[in-house]
């Protein structure tokens, strides 16, 4: 810690001229604070740290078996190694070796046989082992927390652990699923968070009750990631210092710090004076102010966000395909787009976000009120009378009200519903909405996991209560396409598993009683000096080792 | 308290008898205990009802139903609202507020980290606003309708009606962006960041005892605004008071028998008038600055700074309600201290409250 002061700027401060008789103190009772006059260098950040405001008050545990929120995500990526990961170079290679060095797939499609990486290390000092794999993904299943559904999905669970996922030596091990699933599934899955390998040895040492130091791994980290923890701060701030040792070779910056920032204006200010290099949460406004300003930069990256709407099938007119295909096109997707949602959201139409595997940019629907009144008419519907119901967010009841006038120009007529997030939600989960405008995140970085809830809904009956489906939710039943879905997950060629996710899409966009119309843009404010920032598009999260300055 | 150097030769401490100090001392106690009880029901039971569901919040949108179930458990709901309160209220006793949801730390650890901060920002800034409130009261009260009364009836104003998020943002811009005489949000520039070990929580005291002045200057230099906009809404209030206080007095015939004795106009207006209202101002000023110490949930905000307002806030939004429940017991207790304190200085410096 001593080695900061000496990058102390020479800061004299003095104070200001005592204030004596009544006359100076009406002048200063206004201005008493600025009794104080620096002569202030303009505080720059130090060249070898970065210095981030984002918020980061999500952030409810570090364990990367527990941990499920975007800024706990951003932490667990650069301080956890993963046996296959993303590299921020180039997303489009999909996962890449990471501390598995290889590994091979068995002839039924069942069983992955790892071998790890050599000579890769904890921030420990303890060497990477097969062993710490083997125990962190146990430790997941075992310990099943909220994101836990991304391994169990495959069938592991507490009991079975211990005989799914074995030990061969001390630089090889295997999982075995419960049934055949397509490789790049798998791998997707264990690229994300929960796939963040721990230092057995120091965690155990940790661990208390049977917790697999769970408690101790909420404040803590043991991981051989680019950057290791210093400390974290709940809703202040976290400092993470640089790995030297990282085997891909040490990050130019020797220190992050993410300081909790709540304020775009505060965010702006800070980052206009150089009190930081990055901001990461400014709105559309503050965007528009920085831009222009020679000293700063603005990066768009795409996120995994997507914003839809849905009509419920179990309503007579709604469920009528003509009925479907007029409102698509009764959306005004690019009066939005440069409206209220610029710089925020862009279009796109289809249930896989942009750079995710199988992705698709078409975009067949634009706003066309004839063609709607003709569709409608074919249909034989006649002052059609509707109901959106939308949660109190207000880029979400801005597009509700979009909604409202473009249906009402070919004589739909719509009223709003506005409720909290539980309210609208327990709704759409008892199916009893007409239309609902949705917000979707995708869960992992497979294409199952919108695909999994958009387009599959093996028994839409009631008794189902599959409420976590968004195509049960609106009482869709696809046989069909559940099936497609089914046989995507089992392909074990990523080309041809790719191929057959946009095919599901293209009949999605056509016959599906969801309108997809948006994809999340995240603008990301930067001192102009500060390079490869990479804000991990709609697969991972932000990537701290590549970045300079 | 800077008030007393012009007043201490006219006052003489009282003694009480032991017994009527203990009886007090009872009455005291048991007035707290019942507050306090009723404070920790009437949150608890509003914890309770909101339409909020602590284990999504646990758990997020997308858990099993399994694991909903077992943090539902683990959260104590399945039992009745009775026995939940009961057991939370035992473990007040033993200052044990359990875990807090968001910051997955004892909700005890997590407000002695943010209760300083608060108390640093809410002292700075109720001195400030007696220093300079205070005698913009005496003052306006003395040249009663002349343009120095007029000015300050217009800063007083003023510091009312502003909304404290655009006064503070303003200050920033102006201050912060274009001046560069005060530093940033933050309570401290990054590179003085966890130098000086931390003793009492706030910066400026744990500096002075590191003696590490750079450390020092450099949280003035941030608690500065922050603590400014604070003091000039304390400000506004106390100068306000001051002055009906003062103008009530000054009137009295007692002032003119002073003056008729020759008294210097000083000896008048500060021995005499002020050394009357002293009284009803430690009120004014004890009620400021209890309303400074729940945290101002704006200027935290703004500013950055890591205080209570915000973290009661914070819990409040995602059902953090073992943080709110703890934050509450923090902001009522020291009400509660505030308010004995202020009964404590009544007994000292006015003459009949024995």
């Amino acid at each position: 810690m001593k080695a900061f002061k000496s990058l102390r700027q020479d800061k004299t401060l003095r104070l200001g001229k005592s204030l004596t008789s009544g006359k100076a103190l009406l002048v200063g009772a206004l201005a008493g604070s600025i009794a104080l006059s620096a002569s202030l260098a303009i505080a720059k950040t130090p060249a070898n740290i970065l210095v981030i405001a984002n918020r980061i008050d999500d952030i409810t545990t570090l364990d990367p078996a527990q941990s499920f929120e975007f800024a706990g995500s951003d932490l667990s990526r650069n301080v956890y190694g993963k046996l296959v990961n993303f590299d921020p170079a180039d997303f489009s290679k999909g996962y890449q070796p990471d501390l598995a060095a290889s590994w091979s797939v068995s002839g039924d499609g069942k069983t992955i046989t790892f071998k790890m990486r050599s000579g890769v290390k904890f921030h420990s000092g303890n060497p990477v082992t097969a062993k710490d794999a083997v125990y962190s993904l146990q430790r997941a299943v075992k310990l099943n927390k909220t994101p836990a559904f991304i391994l169990t999905q495959f069938g592991f669970n507490k009991d079975n652990a211990d005989q799914t996922i074995k030990l061969i030596d001390d630089m090889s091990f295997s999982i075995t699923t419960d049934k055949k699933y397509a490789t790049s599934f798998v791998l997707n899955c264990l690229a994300s968070n929960i796939g963040g390998i721990v230092d057995m040895k120091t965690v155990m040492a940790n661990e208390k009750d049977g917790d697999f130091g769970n408690a101790w791994l909420k404040t803590n980290t043991a991981g051989s990631g680019a950057y290791k923890l210093v400390n974290w701060k709940p809703n202040e701030s976290y400092t993470l210092t640089v790995n030297k040792d990282f085997y891909a070779g040490k990050p130019a910056l020797d220190r992050v710090i993410v300081r909790h920032i709540q304020e775009s204006a505060t965010q702006r200010l800070l980052l206009e004076k150089g009190d930081i290099d990055i901001a990461r949460n400014l709105n559309p406004q503050d965007i528009t102010g920085i831009t222009g300003n020679k000293d700063l930069a603005v990066d768009s990256d795409l996120r995994g966000r997507l914003m839809y709407i849905s009509f419920n099938q179990k309503d007579p007119n709604l469920s009528k395909p003509k009925v479907i295909e007029a409102l698509k096109y009764l959306i005004d997707y690019k009066g939005m787009q440069d409206s209220f949602l610029k710089g925020q959201y862009t279009i796109h139409q289809a249930f896989l976000p942009r750079t995710y595997l199988g992705e698709i940019d078409d975009k067949p629907y634009s706003y066309n009120v004839d063609k709607a009144k003709a569709l409608l008419k074919e249909a034989g519907v006649d002052g059609l009378e509707l109901k959106i119901i939308v949660r109190e967010a207000q880029e979400r009841v801005e597009i509700a009200q979009s909604l409202q006038n473009t249906f009402g120009k070919a004589g739909v007529k719509v009223t709003l519903q506005v409720g909290t997030g539980k309210q609208t939600l327990s709704v759409y989960r008892a199916r009893e909405h007409q239309i609902y405008v949705g917000a979707w995140g995708p869960d992992y970085p497979d294409p199952n996991t919108n695909a999994g809830t958009f387009a599959f809904n093996p028994d839409n009956s009631d008794a189902a209560k599959a409420t976590g489906l968004l195509a049960w939710r609106n009482g869709w039943a696809l046989p069909e396409m559940s099936k497609a879905t089914k046989a995507a997950v089992q392909e074990p060629d990523k080309a041809k598993r790719a191929a057959m996710y946009q095919a599901i899409q293209r009949e999605h966009q056509k016959r599906g009683p969801f309108a997809v119309m948006f994809q999340k843009i995240e603008q990301t404010g930067r001192r102009a000096n500060v390079k490869g920032v990479n804000v991990g598009a709609a697969i991972t999260a932000i990537s701290y080792w590549p970045i300079t300055k | 308290m800077a008030l007393s150097d012009d007043t201490a030769d006219g006052e003489r401490q009282r003694k009480l008898p032991f017994s009527a100090f203990l009886k007090g001392a009872w009455q005291v106690l048991w007035t707290v205990l019942i507050t306090m009880i009723g404070l920790l029901a009437v949150t608890f039971i509003i914890g309770r009802v909101m339409p909020i569901d602590p284990v999504l919040s646990v758990v997020g949108e997308s858990a099993s139903q399994a694991t909903y179930d077992a943090a539902y458990k683990e959260l104590g709901l399945d039992k009745p609202l009775i026995t939940q309160f009961l057991l939370f209220l035992g473990n007040v006793l033993q200052g044990n507020f359990g875990e807090s949801l968001l910051t997955a730390r004892p909700v005890s650890q997590d407000l002695i980290r943010v209760f300083p901060a608060t108390l640093e920002l809410a002292t700075v800034g109720i001195i400030i606003g007696i220093v300079l409130g205070v005698p913009l009261g005496v003052v306006a009260a003395v040249k009663q309708n002349s343009w120095i009364d007029h000015i300050a009836r217009v800063i007083a104003l003023i510091g009312y009606s502003m909304p404290v998020f655009w006064i503070g943002l303003i200050g920033l811009l102006v201050l912060y962006g274009q001046l560069g005489w005060v530093s940033g949000p933050g309570r401290l520039d990054i590179f003085y960041v966890d130098i000086v070990p931390t003793v009492t929580g706030m910066i400026l005291v744990d500096s002075l005892l590191a003696r590490d002045m750079d450390v020092f200057w450099n949280a003035v230099s941030h608690i500065i605004l922050p603590a400014g906009l604070l003091a000039y809404y304390s400000l506004a209030y106390i100068s306000r008071m001051t002055r009906s206080f003062m103008l009530e007095q000054l009137e009295q015939e007692y002032i003119t028998t002073a003056r008729v004795k020759g008294l210097s106009e000083r000896a008048v207006i500060w021995r005499h008038a002020f050394g009357n209202v002293k009284v009803p101002l430690i009120t004014v000023i004890a009620l400021s600055y209890a309303g400074l110490l729940e945290g101002s949930v704006l200027t935290e905000t703004i500013f950055s700074w890591p205080g209570i307002g915000s973290y009661i806030t914070t819990g409040l939004l995602s059902a953090d309600m073992n943080a709110v429940l703890g934050g509450t017991v923090v902001v009522g207790l020291v009400f509660v201290c505030l308010n004995i304190f202020s009964d404590l200085l009544y007994k000292f410096f006015d003459p009949r409250a024995k």
